[in-house]
């Protein structure tokens, strides 16, 4: 072979390397079906597979503390039809509710200030606003407990101011001491996408709406506030979902209050009572409520947005004739 | 008439750098005038200012006598077109435009039939529904003007709003601003870094430099009467030529030596003797000499570019520097490496300081 038909037929140099790879290379589906099958798979594996069995022990039957895959609804009967599970749920959303609003009337001005008053050390600030997150849940937690406490630093404190005669007892161990935890756990979350969004508005258009005679409240409630709506959106859910589901604080501050958070009775029912199946039941209504509660969120955004009715109207146009299409 | 807006003595410092430097201006009502500088120059700044945007360390804004430096920008009867359009995203391209009226608390039904008129104004009466992502970049620009206009301001504060658009876009519009400016009897204070939109649409240009007004006139007094080495060069083309002696004589001339050679010239009244001096003249004023004489300059031919209208031809100064001049394209240009002699009318040669 010479030179220049070695240098024409790239085949030749093959030998050094491995042939599968070349063969790899050479096929682009082949290719994308390897980069998006891995985490595909991943998720596939870790994510959807255990929801699937969550789905289907949801459907199975106990009898005599053994599970048989026998299918049945009894255990969304008895959900829906023993108080104590609706309730349960009511209890933790209030709950989670009340986090959320607090939260939010917490982590708004912040972010304000943030994205449009603080000039110099931002950056700094705002990492004093995340770094909390770095620090272990469990820790934050048990802050509370020892501030909280009995013999902890709020009564301490009262006490040294004359406020309290003897040390207050219903600080811990209420529903009180994990809507405080909750607060102090998901403020970041709520500020985090609200600053994004702020941030992300022009100076111009404040600019813009001050020039059109828009006050500083006018301005703020006309341009500030309705851009940074989707942020409020995003952060609201955060901690509306969080808060709900969480069972580390309730476990750790609610005493007995803490069994009427959702996420403790799911941890008793699979650890403790082992009904699997109803906890799996509950569960399910549970992850159904979230996907609601984000689809809302979702539609609020985009509502939000102002698209343009003509771009409706063109897109409904569109729809119709992509649609009429095919049926030719 | 009195003036409508009076700048005195405004200075403008951010931390350590001198932004605008003790500017003193009178702009008269109904006038165009631009602010023509290189960035950096205090242009953009001394507009924010009189927006409200920035307020000026020391010195006073009057607007018809009265002074508005303290005032905010919603207090203020002055409207910006900004250079990247600012309009509201969240909102309709009408309810960008009645902005402004709802603000002020207009009566809803004239809000309605301003906006429209607005619309109409700028051609734009067809998209009042859209949303202003789905409009072109000059659509865009003319929401910003209607959205402007619709409050009949006394002042108009354009800060570069063509800057954005395309030659033929920019082109059309620069005429069309003209003809608003003269049809609807608003001032309009014009921020531009272009010398040729300047040059096209202002009654009057403040050239800017260092945050200081170089120089104040109107177009063709800036063109043909630069005072300095600096508004020369800006303002279109010119060949700024080196002298090594330049003496006064009488008011306004001036006798130089470029390349060993004497001329005379008209002399800017900023120029001082002893201070380095060039001559500025314009391309189209140089034209070949039949014969050597007095105010002749020998050159070479480097090169001749033919660009249309004229050949623009490039010459190498037998004592050192550049000159170039415009040929008429008809007529056939010399060649590379010829050897000319050059003049020009005496008076259009201008002795000019830095």
């Amino acid at each position: 072979m010479s030179e220049t038909s070695r240098a024409a037929e790239p085949p030749s140099r093959r030998a050094a390397k491995p042939d599968w790879l070349d063969w790899v290379r050479a096929r682009p589906r082949v290719r994308t079906f390897i980069g998006a099958g891995l985490p595909v798979g991943f998720v596939t594996v870790l994510l959807l597979l255990p929801y699937l069995f969550l789905f289907a022990h949801s459907f199975f039957r106990l009898t005599n503390g053994r599970l048989t895959h026998e299918l049945t609804l009894e255990n969304y009967r008895r959900l829906f039809g023993t108080p104590l599970y609706p309730n349960t749920i009511l209890f933790s959303a209030g709950i989670a509710a009340r986090v959320t609003i607090v939260a939010l009337l917490l982590a708004y001005p912040l972010a304000y200030l943030l994205a449009f008053k603080v000039k110099r050390h931002r950056d700094l600030m705002y990492m004093a606003v995340i770094i909390p997150l770095w620090v272990s849940y469990l820790v934050r937690a048990y802050a509370w407990k020892i501030i909280l406490g009995q013999e902890g630093i709020l009564n301490g404190f009262l006490q040294w101011a004359h406020l309290i005669d003897q040390p207050v007892a219903f600080l811990l161990y209420s529903k009180w001491a994990v809507i405080i935890a909750l607060i102090h756990i998901y403020t970041p979350f709520t500020l985090m996408p609200i600053y994004a969004v702020l941030e992300a508005i022009p100076p111009a258009l404040k600019e813009a709406s001050q020039d059109l005679y828009a006050s500083r409240w006018q301005t703020f409630r006309h341009v500030v506030l309705p851009l940074s709506l989707p942020g409020v959106v995003a952060g609201c859910t955060f901690s509306f979902v969080l808060s709900m589901g969480d069972f580390i604080a309730p476990g750790l501050l609610g005493g007995n209050d803490s069994a009427l958070m959702v996420s403790n009775l799911v941890v008793s029912l699979f650890g403790v009572a082992f009904n699997w199946p109803l906890g799996a039941a509950v569960s399910v209504v549970m992850l159904v409520l979230t996907f609601t509660l984000l689809w809302l969120a979702n539609k609020i955004e985009t509502a939000m947005n102002y698209t343009g009715s003509t771009a409706k109207v063109q897109a409904a146009a569109a729809a119709a004739v992509g649609t009429a299409g095919p049926a030719k | 008439m009195p003036p409508i807006l009076q700048l005195r003595h405004l200075t403008k410092r951010f931390d350590a750098f001198t932004a605008v430097d003790d500017l003193s201006l009178d702009i008269a009502a109904g006038e165009f005038l631009t602010f023509l500088g290189a960035s950096g120059s205090g242009k953009t700044t001394t507009l924010r200012m009189i927006a409200g945007f920035e307020r000026p360390t020391s010195g006073e804004i009057l607007m018809e006598g009265t002074s508005i430096t303290p005032l905010p920008p919603f207090k203020r009867d002055i409207n910006t077109v900004f250079q990247s359009y600012a309009l509201f995203p969240h909102m309709s391209v009408r309810d960008n435009v009645g902005y402004g009226l709802r603000m002020r608390g207009v009566p809803k039904a004239e809000i309605g039939k301003r906006v429209e008129e607005a619309l109409q104004m700028v051609q734009l009466g067809h998209l009042g529904e859209r949303a202003p992502r789905q409009l072109s970049g000059g659509q865009q620009q003319r929401v910003a003007l209607a959205r402007a206009l619709v409050n009949r301001p006394r002042v108009l504060l354009l800060d570069e709003p063509l800057g954005a658009l395309d030659l033929k876009l920019r082109k059309e519009m620069q005429l069309e601003l003209k003809q608003l400016n003269k049809r609807l009897g608003i001032t309009f204070i014009y921020v531009t870094h272009d010398q040729e939109e300047a040059l096209t649409m202002s009654d009057r240009i403040a050239l800017m430099r260092n945050g200081k007004i170089e120089q104040l006139s109107g177009p063709r007094e800036m063109y043909e009467e630069p005072v300095s080495r600096y508004v020369a060069d800006f303002i279109g083309e010119t060949n700024l030529l080196e002298t090594t002696v330049a003496r006064r004589f009488g008011d306004s001339a001036a006798r130089l030596t470029i390349a060993g050679r004497d001329f005379e010239a008209s002399a800017t009244p900023s120029w001082v003797e002893g201070k380095p001096a060039w001559l500025a003249v314009r391309p189209e004023h140089v034209r070949p000499a039949s014969a050597d004489g007095p105010g002749c300059l020998p050159v070479t031919v480097v090169d001749a570019v033919f660009t249309g209208v004229i050949t623009r031809v490039h010459t190498s100064i037998d004592g050192g520097g550049h000159l170039v001049l415009h040929w008429p394209a008809q007529q056939p240009a010399p060649e590379a490496g010829a050897t000319l002699m050059v003049t020009w009318p005496t008076e259009r040669g201008r002795c000019v300081g830095d």
